[in-house]
């Protein structure tokens, strides 16, 4: 029993439990027992991956015992496993908020027995997409977390969730089908869709051809990880779901685009990084994206801008095509997996405490509820990129990577990234003044009839009643706010792992040659 | 390798009236787009595969003339997956059309609030008369 037989646990492990968990559907207690269950392990079986994949190289699986290239391969290598760590965390601690709101909110009355199993095939799809070795499994990844993203965007369908799924469905939809397209190309072109083969056999191609498929796969996803001009979906789709749906998928799901780049552009195509085009879209995606935060009234939606808006920061590490950047990349990576998790779930304690998520209905929240205030506070500090904490490290590693690069857009790019923190500082102390800072709202409602903007305030739509907030939530939100501070505590060891992973990318052979011990044949 | 031409052309004209279905706004033309896009690219995988062979089981073809199994295997899993995806989407077509009494496509909520804006302030050099006129599906008593 080696860490390589582990691989595929993450994967099967929260697959199974989702089976049991739709058996036992009419059972709340031991639906809930089954997934905390089988996904504490997946944090557990991560966290050894990570190790073992830091201390010994990339771990490799071929499923079903095919001989070498023919099989379906699982790698987990020093990339992978970090992020299947960070992200296996994330799903657990958003599971165990959920599960607080639900005995808070009496979900007996209303039983929504599809919920854990989606949510465990959503970690099984996450999981499936960092591990794959070939596109197509990449692809099947991607499918099985997005089709569980539909069920969980439109749960109990209301008229809301259903118009903002609808647009969120058929874009994914679209990108999928542009993915699919690209590895039937890749396929015709090279006779391989391993990832590990392709980054010998793409080399051999004509660039023009080569640059086609590579347009096409950046293309496929951008859009899933919300790279303007292809971002326009997220902000209007991700705050009409549930709290914790929405922080699952803020965390998660652009990032495993985030991560599909960073694996395609490293292994893939590592003679073409296309800079320029990228950085643009990294600065395009940074400004554009954290105006729209500065001019949103509702919490929820404001978040979702500044998701977007860093997104850019990510695209622009990889654009950089060094060391360092890819580095820098990956640091931030894990840092906003965390932090705009963290938000979205206290967007969430917000919503249940002062009735609302609109900040032109909110106030008082720092007197009313002080724990709330802290824990808005310091991950909102956090990703406006305040010193000690890790929105800074990351930030400041991927500045400095920029000036490091020494090129003129390069250059713009530091100005816009720095211009772009500032914002995010200012959107989220903008939403501090309101929400926490200001008077109770008993003294500033406005009259009925200015209705500001969002979607909060449509007519007819009256503010829940204000209520207590239950420990069960709290706690877990507490837990991530005290990971994201810890990210900043860790980050040497942190950013070391990262430094080995750009490492691993840059130079490929560590994950060709562990994936094709023979040589690519 | 040789491409059959037959194929090529039919998987881009199926992939042409696709896009032009998802221009619609009904959620219904939509699905059908869909499926007419994703037909199309599961025709160019048969294409990605060379050209056709026999049935590919050792014993009953010699392998130089077996057809390509991989991108079968691949298009069957896409079938597949297309499959579930339409059923889904065809629910959430039918769940709008039980709530608001039509499956069109809403705007986002940033257009509806401008839109919103502008008609509450018909004075403003934002206000478009035609937003007024044009008339939103009623829902369904």
């Amino acid at each position: 029993m080696t860490a390589a037989s582990l691989v595929p646990l993450p994967v099967v492990l929260p697959l199974l439990g989702a089976g049991v968990a739709l058996a036992l559907g009419r059972w709340d207690r031991a639906q809930r027992m089954v997934s905390v269950v089988a996904l504490s392990a997946s944090v557990a079986i991560a966290a050894i991956l990570l190790v073992s994949a830091d201390s010994q190289g990339p771990l490799v699986v071929w499923i079903g015992g095919w001989p070498e290239p023919l099989g379906i391969s699982l790698v987990a290598d020093r990339l992978s496993a970090l992020m299947l760590l960070v992200s296996a965390t994330v799903t657990l601690a958003v599971l165990v908020y959920s599960l607080g709101q639900g005995v808070a909110d009496g979900t007996r009355d209303t039983p929504l027995s599809i919920y854990h199993p989606t949510y465990l095939v959503l970690s099984a799809g996450v999981a499936n997409a960092f591990l794959a070795g070939d596109l197509f499994n990449l692809f099947v990844g991607f499918e099985v977390l997005l089709a569980a993203s539909y069920v969980l965007l439109t749960l109990t369908g209301t008229d809301e969730r259903i118009r903002a799924g609808s647009t969120y469905v058929v874009v994914s939809l679209l990108s999928s089908l542009l993915f699919l397209t690209a590895i039937a190309l890749v396929y015709a072109a090279t006779g391989t869709v391993n990832l590990a083969q392709l980054s010998g056999r793409l080399a051999d191609l004509p660039d023009g051809v080569s640059l086609v498929l590579q347009l096409l796969l950046l293309t496929a996803f951008s859009i899933k990880t919300a790279v303007f001009p292809l971002s326009a979906w997220l902000p209007d789709s991700y705050p009409t779901a549930p709290a914790p749906v929405t922080a699952v998928f803020a965390g998660l799901l652009t990032k495993v685009g985030v991560y599909a780049i960073i694996r395609t552009q490293t292994l893939l195509f590592p003679d073409s990084p296309l800079t320029d085009l990228l950085m643009w879209a990294a600065l395009l995606t940074m400004i554009v994206g954290i105006l729209g935060a500065v001019a949103q009234s509702e919490l929820k939606r404001m978040l979702s801008f500044t998701l977007v808006s860093h997104i850019g920061y990510m695209v622009f590490g990889v654009a950089l095509a060094t060391t360092a950047g890819l580095a820098g990349a990956i640091f931030y990576v894990v840092h906003h997996i965390t932090i705009q998790t963290t938000l979205f779930l206290v967007a969430g304690l917000v919503e249940r405490r002062g009735g609302s998520t609109s900040l032109n209905r909110l106030g008082g929240l720092a007197v009313a509820s002080p724990i709330l205030g802290v824990l808005f506070f310091v991950p909102a500090m956090n990703l406006g990129g305040i010193p000690p904490f890790s929105g800074f490290l990351g930030k400041a590693g991927l500045l400095q990577a920029g000036v490091a690069a020494d090129q003129p857009l390069a250059y713009v790019l530091v100005a816009g990234g720095v211009v772009t923190s500032l914002l995010t500082l200012y959107a989220v102390a903008k939403a501090w003044n309101l929400a926490f800072w200001r008077a109770a709202p008993a003294e500033i409602l406005e009259p009925a009839g200015t209705a500001p903007m969002g979607y909060a305030d449509e007519p007819g739509q009256a503010p829940a009643t204000p209520v207590a907030l239950p420990a069960a939530m709290v706690a877990p939100t507490a837990g991530l706010v005290l990971v994201g501070v810890a990210l900043s505590i860790v980050a040497g060891p942190l950013f070391g792992v990262a430094d080995r992973a750009a490492v691993d990318l840059r130079e490929r052979s560590p994950y060709v040659e562990s994936v094709l011990p023979g040589g690519a044949p | 390798m040789t491409a059959n031409l037959a194929l090529v052309l039919t998987s881009s004209v199926l992939v042409a009236a696709g896009v032009y279905l998802l221009l619609e706004r009904s959620l219904t033309r939509v699905l059908i787009g869909i499926i007419l896009i994703s037909n199309g690219v599961n025709i160019a995988f048969l294409v990605a595969g060379g050209r056709a062979g026999g049935a590919p089981i050792v014993g009953v073809t010699e392998p130089a003339r077996m057809s390509d199994s991989l991108p079968q295997a691949m298009v069957l899993t896409a079938i597949v997956i297309t499959l579930g995806i339409t059923a889904f989407l065809l629910a959430m077509a039918y769940r709008s059309w039980q709530l608001t009494g039509h499956d069109e496509v809403q705007d986002d909520v940033e257009d509806a609030a401008i839109r919103r804006l502008a008609v509450a302030d018909a004075e403003s050099r934002s206000y478009d008369d035609d937003d007024e006129r044009a008339p939103m599906p009623e829902a369904r008593p």
